[in-house]
């Protein structure tokens, strides 16, 4: 058997027409965009047409379009920049974000307000891993300038009411004299649901293309004509003043190939996964005792399957499945530098042993339905050993615990 | 992570596994918080460790130094015993990732904490 790759969420294999388009930008056609020479005009022929494949894409004018390094910068752009223009009379300005976005969101969010610039609100979500809007519209301030929510959660892959929030602010900014600016994290949502910013009500959009099989180091943010972004980064008066540095066209051109191929075959590609996906869930949640599905099932992405089981640590979970030649990834705090668990399956309200006995298994258009039938035997024989060697463990802690035989002694 | 192929070994075939029906006495550390938890159990003949098991709910290398530390234990007097140390264990090991060194290296404590119950016990 193979190495199967079940961790799409994480990165995706570049597309072999987007390597293809991508090459002659390397050594063929390696001028800067910004010269005004023949090897310049190449270069910022391909931008171009890039940026015009992300317009159509988006539904945006190109102009509106701002190529970063990938969706970590077009977010700490969004919340930094918006913060450095913002003007307040006697406030700090406000942003709303919810609790279980990717950390550069709320990290951006958290050293503004630590720096004193800005004052930052995160709203839980729901247990189903879904944010309500009226509890978005309720921490509204007069002093709010931004509110952020994600498209796609990166670790369970429930799918935010991006459209329905839009339209809410739309509404309270009718009487408002500063407006709300909304921003939404799309890197997950790319592949498989309508990033059309009207639709969405978006001012802004970030992505990135390593995760729609595109290259790393890339990606963009949309910024409807007139948002008030200051940029963050001081150099060259590349994209519009907006990001400075000089463009990555091979990048930038295999971005543009990636959209182009998503909005071609992203529906036919959603359905497939699906399927897949599907019988991963269903198969895992009958055939395993004690495993539990993390977020909605229907307000899901098409890839995303996250399941904890029960007296099972996902790190070794995550071992053992590795050792079969399967790779996924977990919300266990022994396989992070940070020694913490999930974020995101606290937020949803997962107890700390859940959360460290989760396995996100995000699924891609190259998987097949041998791998899939090969995965569920592996994490049952796995889940199995696992539960063996853990044995009552848990229960005893707890029964001592109780007692007060032991007390929670041990931190980091 | 990288593991050696010591703790790949113990982590996959872990020795003295399980419970003891009657033990002399157990040892349970760790937190659901931290994501690690073990229990020791001891079966005590004169003063020798005769006996001892484990159960582990863990990353691999808390479930491979649970099984060290079983094996540097069986067969030793209880002060001998008493002595093997988390740095001990972890050479055993063949070494552990810097990050597991704290929070993944609970063996000898889970041990220690037999030992003191027994103790506790047969004064």
């Amino acid at each position: 058997m193979n190495k199967i790759y079940l961790d799409h969420g994480a990165t995706t294999p570049v597309d072999k027409k987007v390597l293809k388009a991508m090459l002659p930008y390397f050594n063929e056609n390696y001028g800067n965009a910004a010269s005004h020479h023949a090897f310049g005009k190449e270069a910022c022929k391909a931008v171009e047409a890039a940026r015009n494949e992300a317009a159509i894409f988006f539904h945006a004018n190109p102009e509106e379009i701002i190529f970063t390094s990938g969706a970590t910068e077009s977010n700490n752009l969004t919340i930094k920049g918006i913060i450095k223009r913002a003007k307040i009379d006697n406030a700090k300005p406000h942003i709303i974000t919810t609790a279980f976005e990717h950390h550069c969101v709320l990290d951006a969010a958290g050293a503004m307000q630590k720096e004193g610039l800005a004052e930052a609100t995160f709203i839980n979500p729901e247990i189903d891993g879904v944010v309500s809007v009226e509890k978005i519209r309720s921490a509204i301030q007069p002093n709010t300038v931004l509110i952020s929510v994600m498209y796609v959660n990166n670790e369970i892959g429930t799918v935010q009411p991006i459209a329905e929030i839009g339209a809410m602010i739309k509404k309270e900014n009718e009487a408002r004299e500063n407006k709300i600016i909304f921003h939404t994290d799309a890197t997950q949502a790319v592949n498989y649901f309508s990033c059309d910013v009207d639709d969405l009500g978006v001012d802004l959009l970030s992505m990135s293309a390593h995760k729609i099989y595109g290259p790393k180091g890339v990606g963009l943010l949309f910024i409807r004509k007139g948002a008030p972004v200051a940029r963050i980064q001081d150099g060259g008066g590349q994209e519009g003043g907006k990001r400075a540095g000089t463009l990555n066209v091979p990048g930038i051109v295999g971005l543009g190939k990636a959209l182009g191929l998503a909005a071609k075959n992203g529906k036919k590609d959603a359905k497939k996964i699906a399927k897949l996906r599907d019988k991963l869930i269903d198969r895992t949640l009958t055939e395993i005792p004690d495993a539990f599905l993390n977020g909605s099932r229907e307000k899901r992405s098409p890839n995303n399957a996250n399941i904890s089981f029960r007296n099972v640590e996902g790190e070794s979970l995550l071992m053992l499945l590795e050792m079969a030649g399967i790779a996924c990834s977990t919300g266990s705090a022994c396989s992070s530098d940070s020694l913490a668990p999930s974020h995101v399956l606290l937020a949803i309200g997962r107890k700390a042993e859940e959360a460290h006995g989760s396995i996100r298994m995000t699924l891609g258009k190259y998987n097949t339905e041998e791998e899939i039938d090969y995965t569920i035997e592996k994490l049952k024989e796995s889940a199995k050993k696992i539960r063996k060697i853990s044995g009552q463990v848990l229960d005893d802690f707890y029964k001592a615990k109780e007692k007060g035989v032991v007390k929670e002694e041990h931190e980091h | 992570m990288q593991y050696s192929k010591k703790l790949i070994d113990h982590f996959t075939n872990p020795r003295n596994q399980g419970r003891l029906d009657k033990p002399s006495a157990t040892g349970i550390v760790g937190n659901p918080v931290c994501g690690d938890l073990m229990k020791i159990y001891l079966d005590v003949k004169d003063g020798v460790i005769n006996d001892i098991k484990f159960e582990t709910l863990g990353c691999a290398s808390a479930i491979a130094t649970s099984s060290m530390v079983t094996e540097l234990a069986k067969g030793k007097t209880l002060t001998e015993a008493e002595r093997i140390t988390r740095n001990d264990v972890a050479n055993a090991l063949e070494g552990l990732p810097p990050i597991k060194m704290h929070c993944s290296n609970l063996a000898a404590d889970a041990l220690k904490k037999a030992i003191t119950e027994y103790k506790g016990k047969n004064k």
